[in-house]
């Protein structure tokens, strides 16, 4: 460090509220659907490569650490996309106006980050009934 | 001479500070974010919901729904949004978290190359699939 200069508190002075969950949880998980392009990438050269390849890839979709990477990749997906959208309207300047900052009022502010929670909880669990419903149906 | 603390030389501390501060090109880096996360949003869904009519599909079902054009082409746009938008977000992780120089200049160079790649490798599977199609000749 060639200058000294000040440095703002760190985290550990901030009480956590959703706010901070919702920032750290949106990089982790772009991080981890950064590796899930690459599943999308092996999966269409195995595609491409022909019947033998795309099994290996399948079996791998099929095993146990598959279905529970894909159950992760999956609300991964919705967090990243849900928290997205409220990023965007953020980006825009939604949802700062002073009613939704004041803490007497109903706090919409915080509010938005446990939809997104919830969100992305429900829409994964309704994508995996979905395919537990359309795997049975195929075996039967 | 030293008017404030830090001071190196005799430049004036309003020549410092503008020395310093941000590299002045953040806007593109931004708005590709949101315009590719923009794109995202129903490609994604949609990706999701070609997944899910393809459970259990045998090989040669794999293969032509990958091959139907409009198939095709939406993962192709796919691929390149996808790659595109993770490059931007894992650049920012690097830059707040390597401070490693060497490190972090090693990582960003593979980082563009590897996007790249996966972008081209994605295209060209898809292509490949597309256009050796028997279905619909």
């Amino acid at each position: 460090m060639a200058h000294a200069r000040p440095l703002s508190p760190h985290l550990g002075i901030y009480r956590w509220r959703v706010n901070m969950w919702q920032s750290t949880l949106h990089r982790v998980t772009g991080l981890f659907l950064c590796l899930g392009a690459l599943l999308v990438t092996w999966g269409l050269i195995a595609a491409a490569s022909g019947e033998a390849a795309w099994n290996v890839f399948a079996g791998f979709c099929g095993s146990w650490i598959g279905i529970l990477l894909l159950i992760l990749w999956t609300w991964s997906l919705w967090f990243h996309l849900c928290n997205g959208i409220q990023h965007l309207f953020r980006d825009a300047g939604r949802g700062f106006d002073a009613a939704q900052r004041d803490h007497a009022r109903p706090p919409d502010y915080f509010a938005t980050g446990w939809i997104v929670i919830a969100a992305s909880v429900v829409l994964t669990i309704l994508v995996w009934v979905v395919l537990i419903v359309r795997a049975s149906g195929a075996a039967a | 001479m030293s008017a404030y603390p830090g001071q190196q030389g005799l430049r004036a501390p309003l020549k410092n500070v503008r020395g310093l501060g941000s590299a002045k090109s953040g806007v593109r880096h931004w708005w590709l974010q949101r315009v590719t996360a923009v794109a995202l949003i129903p490609l994604t869904i949609w990706f999701l919901w070609l997944l899910a009519e393809l459970v259990h599909a045998d090989f040669p079902a794999v293969l032509a729904a990958i091959a139907q054009p409009v198939h095709a082409f939406f993962l192709i746009v796919l691929a390149v949004c996808l790659f595109w938008h993770g490059a931007l977000g894992l650049q920012v992780i690097i830059e707040d978290y390597v401070h490693t120089r060497w490190l972090e200049i090693t990582l960003q160079i593979a980082l563009r190359f590897g996007a790249w790649l996966g972008a081209l490798a994605c295209v060209l599977a898809v292509l490949a699939v597309w256009l050796t199609s028997t279905a619909y000749h």
